[in-house]
């Protein structure tokens, strides 16, 4: 754990990268925080001096700030889409925002930080990188700052980057900084979290966001969209495990292409080759992989998140739903289930006995619940072995019994076989996020 | 040792093919709308790059407002023949004349090609539809989900959105109700040019600069033609131009351009300082809840 360190924050956006089809690649981070810490300005801020504002946006939020009196122009307005929530003044929704400099393309999971909005945190952060969290520096770390670090580790983020804001407010006291860190460590060192990196900015004046501050000479880590750029996160991938859940059987029905079968998928974690040994589940039967196929042509190999389709030397009854893995490595087969899962839906409620219909890669069973571990409390980490019912925005560690197997992974180790949803099979509505064997760790 | 990081645009490629297959593999019956543009022939790009060497499993969908530039409906057509994809077209100016909807004032027909479209879907039964819609364009499009459940009037609650967890998409529907389903949401303006240029895809002649015969109304460059004619007391002037988005021909302008490549597009993309909606879109101009608003009511 420490501060952003290597060089300067030279790695400033003077343009949007004009980009070829191979020169970037892509990083995903969620950002949380209440409407009071400022997360709003500071997305507002790294699109506003990252040069992705356009100028009609920008007319736009400053008309608005003028009409509401505001002293200054209120990027927040930049990222408050929904009428709805403009009126009510807070942001609802996991909202996605996106800017690119000439070494990356972000993608933002803007999430509220409300307690009554984990399910929006969880969703955010299940495809992420990076988790942003943000602290007000007058105000130190907060229960909610726990709770985001919490979620952030429950759903495997690699790494977090705390964003302690507003530190013009404390007149860039160095010693402020250092309390908070020294406060968010040592509650932190509890949890798992891989890598975790912290930055002393002012989201408003717009220190060490995209520019260097001249206001904390103090600090010398780098600025947040320096750290951002450079942050490694090939390595966070599963290239090791080969794991190819079948999804759809391309198997064209016209003269040209008749005796052509494939599976199509999306690798989710591995490398595969042709010339590779492989077993393919439920079957158990073995076979050797011909070709993987893109419309560009057949590839060396595929690894995550390429979508290919591959085609085997023997013809096997495979069908969607089915996983194709290595003889030597293959997951789990299982009808039972342990999961820590959030419950998201607001309308029904958890317990022991209830039936879902649970997806898991591309398969679709039923499950039902065999029992309730326990509830784990998101500010205090307390667990409550008494609870019999989950409800919004609970997370629980739960027993699952499945219709039929399925072929899965320690979230840990894989978030794409580790992970599933419950849907309600008679509203339809995704009720619960999965998170196989993941275990919470205390303070 | 290779180093196994896709490139973002083969990233966002590689996840727009998975949302199709998965839509494919789970709906009863899929259909791609297509408008034309940029985006919907992209998404149909796309599509033959999910089934290859299959052809398209399922229907493209043309709402034809009677108002498009006949290039767009030239490249409609190519790429139907070339692709071996079934062409469905509903037709507003039939509507307007069994009286579904009415023609609006101002001459637009954003507003009213809604219930052409909610009909066609209804008639042939498709409880799937693939859009164009990407979240960078516009913010209520920012919270827009990948699989956007529609109730049985077609319409769109913001508040009654699944959560979308991983890539784990939950289409489910009972009889009635339907999705649409945005496989570009996670791509910018500037990334669709890129791949454009990269995959050398065939696109109307608008999105290239000529000179064109334009009119100056508040701002915004209309071309003269047999949609926009000149007014009484306007002057035209010719000027080189290209077109950002295509809408309807009444209402959609151009803007000033030296692109007359490709690459050229995607360098003047990356510089540019106003959004394309913004730019060129008249319809778009009205509130800022205005896609908020055609939203709910079924709008692509």
């Amino acid at each position: 754990m420490t501060t952003a360190t290597e060089g300067t924050g030279s790695a400033v956006a003077q343009e949007p990268g004009v980009y070829e089809a191979g020169s970037t690649d892509l990083l995903r981070f969620a950002t949380a925080g209440s409407v009071d810490d400022g997360k709003s300005t500071l997305i507002g801020r790294l699109l506003f001096d990252s040069k992705t504002i356009f100028e009609d946006q920008l007319e736009s939020v400053e008309q608005v700030s003028k009409d509401r009196g505001n002293d200054y122009t209120d990027l927040a307005l930049l990222t408050d889409g929904l009428r709805s929530e403009r009126e009510q003044g807070i942001t609802i929704d996991v909202a996605y925002r996106y800017f690119a400099t000439p070494k990356r393309k972000f993608i933002i999971a803007d999430t509220p930080g409300h307690i009554q909005y984990t399910r929006n945190m969880v969703t955010g952060a299940s495809t992420a990188d990076v988790a942003l969290i943000l602290v007000d520096a007058r105000k130190g770390v907060l229960e909610q700052s726990r709770r985001h670090t919490f979620l952030a580790t429950l759903l495997g983020v690699p790494h977090v980057v705390v964003c302690v804001n507003k530190m013009d407010l404390v007149d860039y006291s160095e010693e402020v900084f250092e309390n908070i860190r020294h406060e968010f460590t040592e509650f932190a060192a509890r949890l798992r979290v891989p890598d975790m990196t912290f930055i002393p900015v002012s989201a408003l004046k717009g220190d060490n966001v995209v520019d260097r501050s001249e206001n904390m000479p103090w600090y010398e880590g780098t600025t947040l969209l320096s750290h951002l750029e450079r942050l490694h996160v090939a390595s966070d991938r599963n290239l090791v495990d080969v794991r190819f859940p079948v999804q759809y059987v391309i198997r064209p029905q016209q003269n040209d292409a008749r005796d052509y079968r494939g599976y199509a998928g999306t690798v989710a974690s591995g490398v595969m080759k042709p010339g590779d040994r492989v077993l393919t589940l439920p079957s158990g039967l073995e076979s050797t992989i011909e070709s993987i196929d893109t419309a560009d042509g057949p590839v060396d190999e595929a690894y995550p998140p390429m979508s290919v389709t591959v085609r085997l030397t023997d013809e096997i009854d495979i069908s969607r739903g089915d996983m194709i893995c290595r003889p030597n490595n293959a997951p789990t087969v299982t009808q039972d289930i342990d999961a820590q899962i959030c419950w998201m839906d607001e309308s029904a409620s958890l317990t022991q006995g209830k039936k879902y219909a649970i997806k898991h890669t591309t398969r679709w069973a039923r499950a039902m619940v065999k029992g309730i571990n326990y509830r784990v409390d998101v500010n205090t980490l307390h667990r409550d072995e008494e609870v019999t019912e989950i409800k919004l925005n609970e997370i629980a560690r739960v027993k699952l019994r499945v219709t039929q197997p399925l072929f899965v992974d320690q979230y840990q180790t894989n978030r794409q076989t580790g992970s599933f949803i419950l849907v309600d099979e008679s509203t339809n509505r995704t009720v619960a996020a999965g998170m196989i064997g993941a275990v919470a760790h205390g303070y | 040792m290779k180093s196994h990081v896709l490139s973002q645009l083969r990233s966002l490629e590689a996840e727009a093919i998975h949302i199709m297959r998965e839509v494919v593999a789970e709906m009863q019956r899929p259909v791609l709308m297509f408008s034309g543009g940029k985006d919907s022939i992209v998404m149909l790009h796309l599509a033959a790059k999910a089934f290859a060497p299959a052809r398209i499993p399922f229907p493209i969908l043309h709402v034809d407002t009677g108002l498009n530039f006949q290039t767009v409906l030239d490249c409609r057509d190519r790429w139907a023949s070339r692709l071996g994809v079934q062409l469905v077209v509903a037709s507003v100016p039939e509507a307007i004349d069994r009286g579904l909807v009415q023609e609006e004032p101002n001459g637009s027909r954003n507003r009213i090609q809604t219930p052409v479209l909610l009909e066609a879907l209804e008639k042939h039964g498709f409880d799937a539809a693939f859009g164009g819609g990407r979240r960078d364009e516009e913010k209520a499009r920012a919270k827009e989900r990948v699989f956007s459940f529609r109730d049985d009037f077609g319409q769109w609650d913001p508040k009654n959105q699944r959560p979308e967890i991983w890539n784990l998409y939950n289409g489910r529907v009972h009889m009635g109700e339907s999705i649409r389903v945005f496989p570009l949401s996670n791509w910018t303006e500037l990334d669709i040019w890129s791949y454009i240029e990269a995959e050398d895809i065939d696109l109307p002649d608008l999105y290239l600069a000529r000179e064109r015969e334009v009119v100056n109304r508040g701002g915004m460059l209309y071309e003269v033609n047999e949609f926009t004619p000149l007014k009484e007391g306007e002057t035209a002037e010719v000027r080189l131009t290209r077109y950002r988005t295509v809408g309807d021909a009444n209402l959609t302008a151009c803007v000033e351009s030296e692109a007359t490549t490709m690459r050229q597009v995607v360098e003047e993309v990356a510089a540019v300082r106003l959004t394309e909606r913004g730019a060129t879109r008249g319809d778009d101009k009205v509130s800022e809840a205005a896609m908020e608003d055609r939203k709910k009511e079924g709008y692509f």
